[in-house]
């Protein structure tokens, strides 16, 4: 058995195009002594499933991730939660929504 | 009392009446408005006998008023479900003309209509589908300067522009005015559909307190969108702002709704229903001004047009007209086209070779295009690089002349100003434009 946390990243509204236009991962974080946060996954996201590195500022800004995308942990935007400093748990499902603006 | 005394005397009294009447014509046609006559029964009977409008929903229908921002992919068909089901008033918003490109997905205009104004073509086909409906154009490119005038004349606000900056002039001309906000937009296969400002729930500007960079924004024009998308999305924004009109409890509600053309999913995602701290929505309305500088804020237009880039000095460049000298005197040249393949494949200059512009980073493919420069044989060509309408052109250049096996191995670099679309205009007016 694996001890990491199995989780489901997602990326939508055409963000997928920055992980090889795959919108669903299947993910295991690796256990760490510290209890997994969205701040801890943003940079394992952009070290483990970002394709291009150089595109790395369409994804994160800071610590943080960059101006229009919006967070979602099981269908709950991640500000209802703490954002950055929410806890993952397993099975959970963090979608990553770029808003868009067009029409 | 003379004849001359005797008919100033009567038409001063004709005046007055003239004025009463008028007075009793505008209270009639208010009284009647507030009621439906038989042909409003007739016509609208599918929907009243609904428990969600019935008559009262129905009357609240016809004295409603909604302004549509942008006759676009959204606006269209929004506007069309919104007059066909009998909303009293609906003002339209655009400062555009109908276009060829704008038909797939924007079905209030027709094809005899292009170069028309979006908001007269617009009213034309409402009113054929329901004459009954006061349209009201608004042929302006709205700014802060002018919103509220406006706004202050109707009930809701759909937001159906397709830029980020009239986005935030929609958003908080709406919080000043305290009107509700039904906001959609579309891209490529995706949708997205929130509604703000609604009895007490966030604004635009709660979760999108700092501009996105223009980079990261997309546009139909470049991104591509397919027109059911809007579509569905434009539809939505009918459906709750009908809600909203009749007082319905179950308006999408600090909710994000997503739709995915492609795996024809939708989610719903919950939003915090607090305001974020110092947000403009939690000012006075009278405190709120809109007459920032929304462009520079955004750093960004406020359309979806064209943005020219100047990157290049002018001696790295060629008209399209150098070009058609260049081939006339039979030139020893290589013409790249950065474009995307698939627009390649739409149209491309029948001497031109395709390499996308992300391609050039690579060393496979570089060497490939060293291979076709070399088989010049015993001539130094020269190498153009050629896109839509001349950014990614310049781009191409900035990125070739990094490597010094291929400056090395050509007399000049440069790419063609104006792109494909300018060699339509001035050489070949075969050449389809897109």
């Amino acid at each position: 058995m694996e001890k990491g946390l199995n989780i489901t990243t997602e990326f939508t509204s055409g963000l997928q195009i920055l992980f090889n236009n795959i919108k669903k991962h299947k993910v295991v974080l690796p256990e760490t002594e510290n209890p997994w946060t969205l701040g801890m996954l943003l940079f394992w996201i952009k070290d483990n499933i970002l394709v291009d590195k150089d595109k790395c500022d369409l994804f994160m800004k800071g610590n943080t991730v960059r101006p229009g995308i919006i967070v979602a942990v099981n269908d709950q935007d991640w500000e209802l939660l703490g954002d950055l400093k929410y806890c993952i748990k397993n099975n959970d499902n963090i979608t990553f929504i770029s808003t868009l603006h067009g029409g | 009392m003379n004849n001359d005394e005797e008919i100033s005397l009567l038409s001063a009294e004709i005046a007055l009446l003239n004025v009463e009447l008028n007075k009793k014509y505008a209270l009639l046609k208010k009284k009647q408005k507030q009621c439906l006559t038989k042909l409003d029964i007739n016509r609208y009977s599918r929907q009243i006998i609904l428990p969600e409008i019935g008559v009262e929903g129905q009357k609240k229908l016809k004295t409603a008023s909604v302004l549509i921002i942008g006759v676009g992919g959204l606006g269209c068909p929004s506007s069309m479900y919104l007059a066909s089901a009998g909303v009293g008033t609906i003002g339209l918003v655009d400062y555009d003309e109908v276009e060829l490109s704008n038909l797939h997905r924007q079905l209030l205009h027709a094809q005899c209509n292009v170069g028309m104004r979006k908001v007269e073509s617009g009213k034309l086909s409402l009113n054929r589908m329901n004459e009954d409906v006061n349209i009201v154009v608004h042929d302006v490119q709205l700014d802060g300067h002018n919103s509220l005038d406006i706004f202050k004349q109707y009930d809701v606000i759909i937001d159906a522009s397709d830029n980020l900056v009239t986005r935030y002039i929609i958003n908080d001309t709406c919080v000043k005015a305290g009107k509700p906000l039904v906001s959609g937009s579309a891209i490529h296969c995706d949708g997205q559909l929130t509604v703000y400002n609604y009895k007490g729930s966030v604004c635009f500007r709660c979760l999108h307190p700092k501009p996105q960079s223009p980079e990261t924004v997309g546009n139909c024009a470049s991104v591509g969108v397919l027109g059911p998308v809007p579509g569905v999305i434009g539809v939505l924004q009918a459906m709750e702002t009908i809600k909203i009109i009749v007082d319905h409890p179950n308006v999408l509600h600090n909710s994000l709704l997503l739709y995915d053309g492609v795996d024809c999913e939708f989610k719903k995602i919950k939003l915090t229903n607090v305001k974020r701290n110092g947000c403009i929505c939690t000012k006075n309305p009278e405190d709120i001004t809109i007459t920032m500088d929304y462009e520079e804020f955004c750093g960004s237009k406020a359309n979806d047009k064209f943005k020219t880039l100047n990157l290049l000095k002018e001696n790295e460049r060629i008209t399209v007209l150098d070009l058609n000298e260049l081939i006339s005197k039979k030139n020893p040249f290589l013409m790249i086209d950065v474009r995307k393949k698939v627009e390649y494949d739409m149209c491309h200059l029948p001497f031109s070779i395709n390499i996308q512009l992300s391609d050039l980073k690579s060393k496979d493919t570089r060497s490939k295009l060293i291979e076709k420069i070399n088989s010049f044989s015993n001539m130094t060509p020269n190498l153009i690089t050629i896109c839509r309408r001349g950014n990614d052109s310049q781009r191409a250049v900035d990125e070739l002349k990094k490597y010094t096996e291929i400056t090395d191995n050509v007399k000049w670099i440069k790419d063609v100003i104006g792109g494909l679309h300018e060699w339509s205009m001035q050489v070949d007016e075969n050449f389809p434009i897109y």
